[in-house]
């Protein structure tokens, strides 16, 4: 158990280290705007992996409305600091809030269903929230809400980001989490060992929603515009993309795929014509020749520091993963 | 095998990674070494719809920019010095346009922007255009909010454009139907998914009542229906002489198209949304027949300035006839042009100036006068259908 700790708190003090190098850049200008909003996009996206990972990767949910939440914490934040003046974090946490309400909501009835059914229903609900903006007078429609003040700083960015990849990785090592797990692996046996297989589902759904809201709401802040049509069912599938490319069910995956599509993705900029021609080639190729992630079901911990306790967890988690 | 495949992989991706660094860190090398005002080139940005799903308003737009930029710069150049056109992807999303516009103003230092083609674009860029007082040009924003601050009612001082404003197109209808066509009654449907057709629609309307149209009804149809009998049976029975359909293309062609079959033969009117080749082929060149739409410019306009940008047009992008987004490019960058020769040099504050400042000034769209909120003061045409091809109807002057 101590080793764990140390570990743990290893990997934090290491965290900070790189917020502190990158804070200190930023404010020397050696990094410009650029790359500001690069990382900021980083961690947005970080966000969104790590927590659809949760429900794809851990609890074997397949969902397609990420995107949806996303939108959801997005338009509530940005609402919140537009019309009612409120401070930048209660606005983004509200935003989080309630698309973990809506995850219950949405949760209840359709997890129930398993596979193709669930990853249909949570695309129709994706689908449903945006057309409900689109036809919302009060969140400016088609055009969106623009004019969102950018207050997501690097800072504030860092440790949502940090508090949200915490968290999640902790529940996931926790009875909960391991309950998860044994959905994933086999729903009926799980039922038949005494797990509440609904109730964990929803959970682990309702976890996701709260952590894709609040990414939603840090991007809004960032971007200044948000429109229904940036939140479609694509970008679902972006995060899905991250989530299988890192590895299904490792959280240090899912990180390694964010950070690995958004600098991709930006980095192509610069060849327009090819960019969406590399993007996929890449892929494909990832697929065809490392089809368990990058960093295929490798758990968040310094590896090989512990070698003994992430064999063993190792074998929990990995087990028959596909 | 596999562990072949990985490397060879791994390294393709890093080969891939590394070389957008590389290109990356040269392109600011490249403008620390250029400068704007010391060497001999005036560096101005654009942000375009490269790719992704606006793509050819973009490509038409950046063709039209450089048209502009090359003219420009065999005459001799601005204040003796060339002009560079440094264009950035935005990918049809705001947020990328927002990224995009950040790097051509820390990497590149463009002294001005122009883009992006759609309002919403456009509107990722304003804040980081206000932010670092660079002037910004959109290009194709129609959208009344991209100039003044929607909650303060503000004008943004920074943002300008090229293109004039939803509210004048729905004028210019309302009052072409009256005048030209006579029409004493209308019939109205709008696409509620879109804000640009809302927009033209409530501007249509207030204009054709004012001057004593009547307006039988309002229907309304959404993006990517497919069927519209059951409305246009409404419409049919109302007997309206005139059918407002402010769209976009895709679904105008359907219903026209279902329109004429069903017997409805009074003319249907719309705004620039209808600009697209695929107009024709989705409705077919007979339902087009007695429809018209109002729009930037047209090829066919036979005053000076039109002819002479269309012939350079054509010479140089081998006989493309450009279309309303081209032809606002090369607005915008002459735009640019002639206020950064007003300002003296090439500094964005003094621009900012000059482009408030705009007055009569000769593009290949018309005369265009800035106005108080930025928005250009200028003609529209409206076009007429003729065996499926647009042709010059007459201009309306604001």
């Amino acid at each position: 158990m101590k080793k764990i700790n140390k570990k743990f708190w290893l990997g934090i003090l290491m965290a900070l280290a790189f917020y502190g190098i990158v804070k200190v850049l930023l404010t020397t200008g050696i990094l410009s705007d650029v790359n500001q909003s690069m990382l900021l996009l980083i961690g947005v996206n970080i966000m969104l992996a790590v927590s659809l990972n949760l429900i794809t990767g851990i609890t074997g949910q397949f969902s397609i409305g990420h995107a949806g939440f996303m939108s959801v914490g997005a338009y509530t934040s940005a609402i919140l600091t537009l019309d009612y003046n409120v401070p930048f974090i209660p606005a983004i946490l509200a935003g989080g809030l309630l698309a973990a309400v809506f995850g219950v909501l949405i949760g209840m009835p359709t997890l129930r269903l398993n596979g193709d059914y669930l990853a249909i229903a949570t695309l129709g609900f994706g689908e449903i929230i945006r057309i409900i903006m689109l036809n919302t007078e009060y969140v400016g429609g088609a055009s969106g809400l623009s004019g969102i003040p950018a207050k997501t700083t690097w800072t504030m960015l860092f440790f949502f980001t940090l508090i949200s990849v915490v968290l999640i990785n902790n529940f996931i090592r926790s009875t909960h989490g391991r309950a998860c797990i044994a959905i994933r692996e086999n729903e009926i046996a799980a039922e038949a060992m005494g797990i509440n297989t609904t109730r964990y589902k929803i959970i682990a759904f309702t976890i996701g929603a709260l952590f894709a809201g609040m990414a939603g709401g840090l991007s809004a802040h960032t971007f200044y515009v948000i429109t229904p049509g940036s939140f479609n069912f694509l970008k679902s599938f972006e995060i899905i993309v991250m989530v299988v490319l890192g590895g299904l069910g490792s959280t240090a995956g899912s990180i390694v795929g964010a950070v690995f599509v958004t600098l991709l993705y930006t980095y192509l900029r610069e060849f327009p014509e090819w960019r969406m021609i590399i993007y996929s080639i890449v892929l494909i190729l990832m697929m065809i020749f490392r089809p368990s992630g990058l960093l295929g079901v490798s758990k968040f911990s310094l590896g090989k520091f512990g070698k003994k306790e992430a064999k063993a967890n190792d074998a929990i988690e990995s087990s028959g993963t596909p | 095998m596999k562990k072949i495949g990985a490397i060879i992989l791994s390294t393709v991706l890093t080969a891939v990674l590394a070389s957008g660094c590389g290109n990356n860190t040269e392109n600011s090398g490249n403008s620390a070494s250029g400068g704007n005002s010391a060497g001999g080139t005036i560096k101005i940005g654009a942000d375009l719809e490269l790719t992704g799903g606006q793509a050819s308003f973009g490509d038409s737009a950046s063709k039209g920019a450089k048209l502009a930029v090359d003219q420009i710069n065999a005459a001799g150049g601005v204040l003796g010095k060339q002009l560079e056109l440094v264009v950035a992807d935005n990918a049809s999303k705001s947020e990328e346009a927002t990224q995009a516009a950040q790097k051509l103003i820390t990497n590149d230092k463009v002294v001005t922007i122009i883009g992006a083609s759609t309002s919403t674009n456009t509107l990722g860029i304003v804040p980081v255009a206000t932010e670092k007082k660079i002037p910004l040009v959109s290009v194709g924003a129609t959208n009344p909010k991209v100039t003044v601050d929607e909650r303060s009612g503000n004008v943004n001082e920074y943002v300008f454009r090229a293109a004039f404003i939803d509210p004048f197109q729905g004028e210019v209808m309302a009052n072409f139907a009256l005048d030209s066509l006579k029409a004493k009654t209308a019939v109205i449907y709008t696409d509620t998914s879109s804000d640009y057709s809302k927009g033209l629609q409530k501007f249509f309307e207030e204009t054709f009542k004012a001057k004593g149209g009547e307006v039988l009804s309002q229907e309304s149809y959404q993006q990517k229906d497919s069927d519209f009998k059951a409305v246009l049976t409404r419409i049919k029975a109302a007997n309206p002489d005139v059918i407002y359909l402010p769209g976009y293309y895709e679904e105008v062609g359907k219903i026209v198209k279902q329109a004429r079959e069903m017997g409805i033969t009074v003319p249907f009117l719309g705004g620039d949304g209808w600009d697209s080749p695929q107009l024709a082929e989705i409705a077919g060149a007979k339902a087009l027949e007695n429809t018209f739409m109002s729009n930037h410019y047209s090829p066919e306009d036979t005053a000076p300035e039109v002819t002479s940008f269309v012939d350079a047009y054509k010479a140089a992008n081998g006989g493309a006839v450009p279309d309303g987004m081209a032809a606002l490019g090369y607005d915008a960058l002459k735009l640019v042009a002639d206020a950064i020769t007003r300002a003296g040099e090439a500094d964005p504050a003094k621009i900012t100036e000059a482009l408030a400042a705009t007055k009569d000034l000769q593009l290949a769209t018309g005369k265009i006068t800035l106005n108080d909120k930025h928005d250009p003061v200028k003609a529209a045409v409206v076009l007429k259908f003729v065996d499926g091809k647009q042709t010059f109807e007459t201009k309306v002057n604001p």
